[in-house]
């Protein structure tokens, strides 16, 4: 498939780079992660150099981690006490503006994700920066590296709130113009903060809350994949013959 | 002397060939263009944010709507991050059927492109003609899924169901009648697969008819030749794929160096570009064309020889068949448990890249094992085009500007996601 192996990649990166980023290799994707403060002069290292070659910044994206791993429904403890009703937590489009959570995160809330790819030996590289302060989450910006990342910061900065210290021109991107608040956030509502329509009577476009309540049609649950695993097998040996 | 300034000009949203909700500032000194700052966002629909509150399944008709002339592409992308997460691998006849609706989107997005395009230009009669025929595949697209535009075909662990054996004819009206009725059903006495043999056979004279008109008008090339010319290295630095570097010359295409589904097995040809300039770009989507129906053709060949199944039998992700629902207890719990709660992906996070007809759209997904996904970011190709607006266009005629939006074949469905 490709001309080089990932793994080899996840090599060349560790002798390269050795403490300074922590790599790892899933199912033929490598993944390498490092702090903000390295940011910069590994992202010109990974374009010039060779066995690297990044040419292209295919993606940018901001993560926020807050509520990472959490179910609004219990589903292993279900003999002792029977299902619960599947409404607890504050996942997304249960609160509205004003009842959103005060949640501080864990240490590690806001991650930057930037895609790489090397036309040249045709490899993909995914970088992982978390950022350190969650209140001012502050990353160096990579435009000077590619000039492609510019728009792709843009938009992580007006989602996430992520500011890219460097960036030329850091506006808010996908949002309304005056615009409040970061709606990409776990703690922004899904049903969002403000309406518009058109006002007959004052002959312009007002700005209103929302009208629409919260609404969870499915509730989140984490399952351990064993049934999945079960399914696989049984879907190999048809049990329905047995 | 009087002294002369440059103004700023508002272009868009509301411009026909804005292409949707572009509003473009430019500042102009005389008819020149000094600076272009896009405003994008108008059509932004938040799909991201509302796939993290949705099981996993239900999001797929997001797709459909980011770039919405070219809909099972952006499925392909999603379901293939979601089997990737899970393990699963597409039956043999699913990739198939996949890569020859891939290719059925390409030529239906380049046929968009080419009326719209030229209509932008100052061609109208182009429009007519592609619209043609395009009508003819979205009814393949009706035979499949239902629906003209946004499918819902594709489905983690396959397709939806298996081709059709008969397409839906006209029926006798004031405006399709006697002779005319005749020649719109002569395609469609057979199966779908009979239709696209007719379809792709015929398709090669269709792309000479487009190419009849434009390739060697003179007012084309006077709008297209050596207009927004992107060198290789400009091409790189501002991250774009597809046809925008093809046309500059750098023989990239996923398809080929990096295959999924059945593209390993296909033969067909890359065409590159030399100049990198707005008829080059022209070409090579023409020539893009033809490959397409070369595949479609092979695609066809091997689906009509080998029948089977069309999605995977594990019913921990894929709905049981209809008949076993009917008497077995176990298969209707399945049925339920899928599209009630949905399936669990394991927690991971994987990006799932295909060549879509615009360029590279990826589907970046993290899963925290839950039954809806923890973020997922769609890598758009033309979010990265639209960004390299200002670097480009800078020098241009205003009027170049319209020839440049139309060659980067905008779509604000994907650019607002």
């Amino acid at each position: 498939m490709s001309d080089s192996v990932p793994s080899s990649l996840a090599e060349r990166l560790l002798a390269r780079f050795g403490e300074t980023v922590a790599v790892s290799s899933v199912r033929r994707e490598t993944f390498a992660e490092l702090a903000p403060a390295d940011l910069l002069p590994v992202a010109a290292a990974l374009r010039d150099e060779a066995g690297f070659r990044f040419g292209v910044l295919t993606d940018i994206c901001g993560v926020d981690y807050l509520s990472y791993g959490q179910a609004e429904w219990t589903a292993e403890s279900s003999t002792g006490t029977g299902f619960s009703r599947g409404v607890q937590g504050q996942a997304l489009g249960r609160f509205n503006w004003a009842g959103r959570p005060e949640r501080e995160g864990g240490p590690r809330r806001f991650m930057v994700s930037i895609q790489l790819l090397s036309l040249e030996l045709n490899q993909r590289l995914c970088l992982h920066v978390y950022c350190t302060d969650n209140t001012l989450p502050i990353i160096p910006s990579v435009t000077s590296v590619w000039a492609g990342a510019n728009w792709y910061e843009r938009e992580a900065f007006d989602l996430y709130g992520i500011i890219f210290d460097g960036h030329p021109d850091l506006r808010r991107i996908l949002t309304d113009y005056g615009f409040v608040g970061h709606p990409f956030r776990k703690d922004f509502p899904l049903i969002g903060n403000v309406e518009v329509r058109y006002d007959p009577q004052q002959k312009r476009v007002v700005y209103e809350p929302v009208s629409i309540e919260p609404r969870v049609g499915v509730a989140r649950v984490i399952r351990d994949n064993a049934g999945l695993l079960q399914a696989r097998a049984e879907a190999q040996d048809d049990w329905r013959n047995n | 002397m009087q002294e002369i300034r440059n103004y700023t000009m508002n272009f868009g949203p509301q411009h026909p060939a804005a292409h949707g909700v572009l509003r473009l500032v430019l500042e102009m000194d005389g008819e020149t263009v000094v600076r272009a700052d896009p405003h994008i966002g108008l059509l932004h629909r938040g799909t991201e944010k509302l796939a993290e509150s949705k099981p996993f399944n239900q999001s797929i008709g997001y797709m459909d709507r980011l770039d919405y002339v070219s809909m099972m592409c952006n499925e392909h992308a999603y379901v293939r991050a979601i089997e990737t997460l899970l393990g699963i691998e597409a039956p043999e006849r699913a990739q198939y059927i996949r890569t020859m609706f891939d290719e059925i989107t390409r030529i239906l997005n380049h046929l968009m492109w080419l009326g719209s395009n030229a209509l932008d230009l100052g061609a109208m009669g182009v429009f007519l003609y592609t619209f043609r025929e395009r009508e003819e595949l979205m009814d393949v697209y009706e035979a499949v899924s239902g629906a003209r535009m946004h499918a819902t075909y594709y489905r983690p662990g396959g397709v939806y169901r298996d081709l059709p054996d008969h397409m839906s004819k006209y029926r006798e009206s004031p405006w399709h009648k006697g002779e005319d009725l005749k020649r719109f059903n002569s395609w469609r006495e057979g199966s779908m697969l009979d239709y696209l043999d007719a379809f792709t056979a015929d398709f090669p004279h269709k792309v000479d008819e487009y190419e009849e008109l434009l390739t060697g008008n003179r007012i084309w090339k006077q709008r297209t030749v050596g207009i927004g010319v992107i060198s290789p290295e400009v091409a790189q630095q501002w991250s774009m794929s597809g046809v925008m570097l093809r046309g500059s010359g750098i023989e990239w295409d996923l398809r080929k160096k990096q295959p999924y589904a059945k593209y390993a097995e296909m033969d067909f040809d890359i065409p590159v570009g030399t100049h990198g300039d707005c008829y080059d770009r022209y070409l090579v989507r023409v020539a893009e064309m033809r490959q397409s129906n070369r595949i479609i053709r092979q695609c066809v060949k091997w689906l009509r020889e080998n029948p089977g199944p069309v999605i995977v039998r594990n019913f921990k992700v894929a709905p049981p068949p209809r008949m076993e629902m009917k008497e077995d207890m176990e298969a209707m719990i399945y049925h339920f448990k899928l599209f009630s709660e949905g399936y669990c992906v394991p927690a991971g996070e994987t990006y799932a890249a295909i060549e879509a007809p615009k360029g590279e759209f990826g589907c970046y997904l993290i899963s925290d094992g839950a039954n809806k996904p923890f973020r997922l970011h769609c890598r758009a190709p033309g979010f990265a085009h639209l960004s390299s607006m200002d670097t480009v266009v800078r020098g241009h005629m205003l009027a170049d500007v319209v020839a440049m939006i139309g060659t980067y074949d905008l779509v604000f469905g994907e650019v607002d996601r």
